[in-house]
Protein backbone atom coordinates (compact mmCIF):
# COMPACT_ATOMS: atom_id res chain seq x y z
CA UNK A 1 0.00 0.00 0.00
CA UNK A 2 1.30 3.43 -0.81
CA UNK A 3 0.98 6.63 1.15
CA UNK A 4 -0.59 8.67 -1.65
CA UNK A 5 -3.38 6.20 -2.41
CA UNK A 6 -5.94 5.47 0.31
CA UNK A 7 -7.18 1.94 0.91
CA UNK A 8 -10.08 1.54 -1.61
CA UNK A 9 -12.17 -0.33 0.98
CA UNK A 10 -12.10 2.78 3.20
CA UNK A 11 -13.42 5.12 0.49
CA UNK A 12 -17.01 6.32 0.63
CA UNK A 13 -19.14 5.30 -2.32
CA UNK A 14 -22.67 6.72 -2.31
CA UNK A 15 -25.29 4.06 -3.01
CA UNK A 16 -27.17 5.01 -6.17
CA UNK A 17 -30.54 3.57 -7.15
CA UNK A 18 -30.35 1.48 -10.33
CA UNK A 19 -32.39 3.99 -12.31
CA UNK A 20 -30.35 7.11 -11.45
CA UNK A 21 -29.61 7.68 -15.13
CA UNK A 22 -33.31 8.02 -15.95
CA UNK A 23 -33.83 10.88 -13.50
CA UNK A 24 -32.32 13.70 -15.51
CA UNK A 25 -32.01 14.29 -19.24
CA UNK A 26 -28.28 15.01 -18.89
CA UNK A 27 -27.71 11.72 -17.00
CA UNK A 28 -29.58 9.85 -19.72
CA UNK A 29 -27.53 11.52 -22.48
CA UNK A 30 -24.35 10.65 -20.57
CA UNK A 31 -25.32 6.95 -20.60
CA UNK A 32 -26.26 7.17 -24.31
CA UNK A 33 -22.83 8.70 -24.99
CA UNK A 34 -21.08 5.90 -23.10
CA UNK A 35 -23.11 3.23 -24.94
CA UNK A 36 -22.13 4.58 -28.36
CA UNK A 37 -18.96 2.51 -27.82
CA UNK A 38 -21.09 -0.68 -27.68
CA UNK A 39 -22.64 0.03 -31.10
CA UNK A 40 -19.26 0.94 -32.58
CA UNK A 41 -17.75 -2.29 -31.22
CA UNK A 42 -20.74 -4.29 -32.57
CA UNK A 43 -20.21 -2.73 -35.99
CA UNK A 44 -16.49 -3.55 -35.89
CA UNK A 45 -17.27 -7.21 -35.11
CA UNK A 46 -19.59 -7.31 -38.16
CA UNK A 47 -16.82 -5.68 -40.20
CA UNK A 48 -14.37 -8.34 -38.95
CA UNK A 49 -16.77 -11.11 -40.04
CA UNK A 50 -16.98 -9.40 -43.45
CA UNK A 51 -13.17 -9.42 -43.74
CA UNK A 52 -13.09 -13.04 -42.53
CA UNK A 53 -15.49 -14.00 -45.36
CA UNK A 54 -13.20 -12.20 -47.79
CA UNK A 55 -10.43 -14.55 -46.62
CA UNK A 56 -12.74 -17.48 -47.49
CA UNK A 57 -12.80 -16.47 -51.16
CA UNK A 58 -14.74 -14.18 -53.52
CA UNK A 59 -17.85 -16.44 -53.51
CA UNK A 60 -18.21 -16.43 -49.72
CA UNK A 61 -17.62 -12.67 -49.64
CA UNK A 62 -20.23 -11.90 -52.31
CA UNK A 63 -22.78 -14.15 -50.58
CA UNK A 64 -22.13 -12.40 -47.26
CA UNK A 65 -22.29 -8.91 -48.77
CA UNK A 66 -25.55 -9.85 -50.52
CA UNK A 67 -27.24 -10.19 -47.12
CA UNK A 68 -26.36 -6.58 -46.25
CA UNK A 69 -29.10 -5.31 -48.59
CA UNK A 70 -31.79 -6.88 -46.35
CA UNK A 71 -33.88 -4.46 -44.23
CA UNK A 72 -32.49 -5.95 -41.01
CA UNK A 73 -28.86 -5.26 -41.90
CA UNK A 74 -29.66 -1.82 -43.35
CA UNK A 75 -31.45 -1.06 -40.06
CA UNK A 76 -28.46 -2.30 -38.03
CA UNK A 77 -26.03 -0.15 -40.00
CA UNK A 78 -28.34 2.89 -39.81
CA UNK A 79 -28.59 2.56 -36.01
CA UNK A 80 -24.81 1.99 -35.70
CA UNK A 81 -24.23 5.09 -37.86
CA UNK A 82 -26.52 7.23 -35.68
CA UNK A 83 -24.60 6.19 -32.54
CA UNK A 84 -21.24 6.62 -34.29
CA UNK A 85 -22.16 10.19 -35.32
CA UNK A 86 -23.30 10.90 -31.75
CA UNK A 87 -19.92 9.62 -30.54
CA UNK A 88 -18.08 11.89 -33.01
CA UNK A 89 -19.99 15.02 -31.97
CA UNK A 90 -19.77 14.36 -28.22
CA UNK A 91 -16.08 13.40 -28.55
CA UNK A 92 -15.23 16.67 -30.32
CA UNK A 93 -17.17 18.66 -27.76
CA UNK A 94 -15.53 16.83 -24.82
CA UNK A 95 -12.10 17.35 -26.37
CA UNK A 96 -12.81 21.09 -26.50
CA UNK A 97 -13.20 20.98 -22.70
CA UNK A 98 -10.11 18.82 -22.07
CA UNK A 99 -7.86 20.75 -24.51
CA UNK A 100 -9.04 24.38 -24.60
CA UNK A 101 -8.09 26.11 -27.85
CA UNK A 102 -5.94 29.17 -27.03
CA UNK A 103 -5.40 31.99 -29.47
CA UNK A 104 -2.78 34.20 -27.83
CA UNK A 105 -4.04 34.96 -24.34
CA UNK A 106 -7.64 34.29 -25.32
CA UNK A 107 -9.39 30.93 -24.95
CA UNK A 108 -11.61 30.31 -27.97
CA UNK A 109 -15.25 29.38 -27.26
CA UNK A 110 -15.84 25.61 -27.15
CA UNK A 111 -18.04 25.63 -30.22
CA UNK A 112 -15.14 26.97 -32.32
CA UNK A 113 -12.94 23.97 -31.47
CA UNK A 114 -15.89 21.60 -31.93
CA UNK A 115 -16.72 23.06 -35.36
CA UNK A 116 -13.05 22.88 -36.42
CA UNK A 117 -13.04 19.19 -35.52
CA UNK A 118 -16.28 18.64 -37.43
CA UNK A 119 -14.69 20.29 -40.48
CA UNK A 120 -11.62 18.02 -40.23
CA UNK A 121 -13.92 15.00 -39.73
CA UNK A 122 -15.89 15.82 -42.91
CA UNK A 123 -12.67 16.40 -44.87
CA UNK A 124 -11.18 13.07 -43.69
CA UNK A 125 -14.46 11.28 -44.56
CA UNK A 126 -14.47 12.82 -48.04
CA UNK A 127 -10.82 11.81 -48.51
CA UNK A 128 -11.55 8.15 -47.54
CA UNK A 129 -14.51 8.10 -49.94
CA UNK A 130 -12.31 9.52 -52.72
CA UNK A 131 -9.52 6.97 -52.05
CA UNK A 132 -12.07 4.13 -52.26
CA UNK A 133 -13.56 5.44 -55.52
CA UNK A 134 -10.18 6.11 -57.18
CA UNK A 135 -8.68 2.73 -56.13
CA UNK B 1 6.08 10.67 -2.12
CA UNK B 2 5.91 7.01 -3.02
CA UNK B 3 4.11 6.58 -6.34
CA UNK B 4 2.87 3.12 -7.25
CA UNK B 5 3.25 2.30 -10.93
CA UNK B 6 0.05 1.06 -12.54
CA UNK B 7 -1.14 0.21 -16.05
CA UNK B 8 -3.90 2.82 -15.77
CA UNK B 9 -2.23 5.50 -17.97
CA UNK B 10 -1.82 2.92 -20.74
CA UNK B 11 -5.56 2.00 -20.67
CA UNK B 12 -6.50 5.70 -20.63
CA UNK B 13 -4.16 6.30 -23.58
CA UNK B 14 -5.70 3.44 -25.58
CA UNK B 15 -9.21 4.68 -24.65
CA UNK B 16 -8.34 8.13 -25.91
CA UNK B 17 -6.65 6.94 -29.12
CA UNK B 18 -9.61 4.64 -29.82
CA UNK B 19 -12.02 7.51 -29.23
CA UNK B 20 -10.21 9.70 -31.75
CA UNK B 21 -10.04 6.92 -34.37
CA UNK B 22 -13.74 6.11 -33.88
CA UNK B 23 -14.81 9.78 -34.02
CA UNK B 24 -12.95 10.63 -37.23
CA UNK B 25 -13.06 7.36 -39.17
CA UNK B 26 -15.90 5.00 -38.21
CA UNK B 27 -18.97 6.88 -39.58
CA UNK B 28 -17.70 7.01 -43.19
CA UNK B 29 -16.91 3.27 -43.10
CA UNK B 30 -20.47 2.49 -41.95
CA UNK B 31 -21.87 4.76 -44.69
CA UNK B 32 -19.67 3.17 -47.34
CA UNK B 33 -19.62 -0.55 -46.44
CA UNK B 34 -22.90 -0.82 -44.54
CA UNK B 35 -25.21 1.41 -46.56
CA UNK B 36 -23.91 2.85 -49.87
CA UNK B 37 -22.50 -0.39 -51.33
CA UNK B 38 -25.31 -2.77 -50.18
CA UNK B 39 -27.95 -0.30 -51.44
CA UNK B 40 -26.20 -0.08 -54.81
CA UNK B 41 -25.34 3.63 -54.59
CA UNK B 42 -21.64 2.85 -55.09
CA UNK B 43 -19.85 -0.08 -56.76
CA UNK B 44 -18.64 -2.79 -54.37
CA UNK B 45 -15.06 -3.86 -54.94
CA UNK B 46 -12.96 -5.87 -52.50
CA UNK B 47 -9.73 -5.21 -54.38
CA UNK B 48 -8.71 -2.44 -51.98
CA UNK B 49 -8.35 -4.98 -49.12
CA UNK B 50 -5.45 -6.68 -50.91
CA UNK B 51 -3.20 -3.70 -50.15
CA UNK B 52 -0.89 -4.03 -47.15
CA UNK B 53 -1.18 -0.33 -46.35
CA UNK B 54 -4.98 -0.65 -46.27
CA UNK B 55 -4.73 -3.72 -44.03
CA UNK B 56 -2.38 -1.92 -41.64
CA UNK B 57 -4.86 0.96 -41.58
CA UNK B 58 -7.73 -1.48 -40.88
CA UNK B 59 -5.75 -3.01 -38.01
CA UNK B 60 -5.61 0.42 -36.33
CA UNK B 61 -9.21 1.23 -37.31
CA UNK B 62 -10.60 -1.96 -35.75
CA UNK B 63 -8.32 -2.63 -32.77
CA UNK B 64 -8.07 0.81 -31.12
CA UNK B 65 -11.84 1.44 -30.76
CA UNK B 66 -12.09 -1.99 -29.05
CA UNK B 67 -9.98 -0.59 -26.18
CA UNK B 68 -12.17 2.51 -26.24
CA UNK B 69 -15.21 0.24 -25.78
CA UNK B 70 -13.50 -1.79 -23.04
CA UNK B 71 -12.73 1.34 -21.01
CA UNK B 72 -16.13 3.00 -21.41
CA UNK B 73 -18.17 -0.18 -20.96
CA UNK B 74 -16.28 -1.27 -17.86
CA UNK B 75 -16.68 2.16 -16.20
CA UNK B 76 -20.33 2.56 -17.25
CA UNK B 77 -21.39 -0.87 -16.02
CA UNK B 78 -19.68 -0.01 -12.75
CA UNK B 79 -21.73 3.23 -12.62
CA UNK B 80 -24.90 1.25 -13.39
CA UNK B 81 -24.49 -0.96 -10.32
CA UNK B 82 -21.72 -3.47 -11.05
CA UNK B 83 -19.17 -1.68 -8.87
CA UNK B 84 -18.77 -4.74 -6.58
CA UNK B 85 -17.43 -6.79 -9.52
CA UNK B 86 -15.51 -3.99 -11.24
CA UNK B 87 -12.17 -5.83 -11.12
CA UNK B 88 -13.32 -9.02 -12.93
CA UNK B 89 -15.44 -6.83 -15.23
CA UNK B 90 -12.37 -4.77 -16.17
CA UNK B 91 -10.32 -7.93 -16.78
CA UNK B 92 -13.15 -9.31 -18.99
CA UNK B 93 -13.46 -6.06 -20.99
CA UNK B 94 -9.75 -5.36 -21.53
CA UNK B 95 -9.17 -9.09 -22.09
CA UNK B 96 -11.83 -9.05 -24.84
CA UNK B 97 -10.12 -6.04 -26.46
CA UNK B 98 -6.75 -7.85 -26.42
CA UNK B 99 -8.40 -10.99 -27.88
CA UNK B 100 -10.08 -8.76 -30.48
CA UNK B 101 -6.70 -7.30 -31.45
CA UNK B 102 -5.24 -10.78 -32.00
CA UNK B 103 -8.32 -11.89 -34.03
CA UNK B 104 -8.12 -8.69 -36.12
CA UNK B 105 -4.46 -9.35 -36.95
CA UNK B 106 -5.27 -12.97 -37.86
CA UNK B 107 -8.27 -12.02 -40.06
CA UNK B 108 -6.26 -9.35 -41.89
CA UNK B 109 -3.30 -11.69 -42.46
CA UNK B 110 -5.44 -14.41 -44.08
CA UNK B 111 -7.13 -12.17 -46.68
Amino acid sequence: MTRNRPDPSLLFHPRMPGNWWLRKRTYFLFIVREFTSVFIAAYLIVFLVQLYQLGNGPGAYQAFMGQFASPGWIGFHAVALAFAIYHSLTWFYTTSIVIPLRIGAMVAPRYVFTLLNVAVWLAVSAAILAIYLIW
Amino acid sequence: MNHRKTLEPMWWGLFSAGGVVAAFLIPIHIVLLGLAIPLGWLPGSAEIFQSWIVRLYLFVLISLPLYHWAHRFSFTMSDLGLRPIRKPLAILCYGSAIAGTVVTAWVLLRI
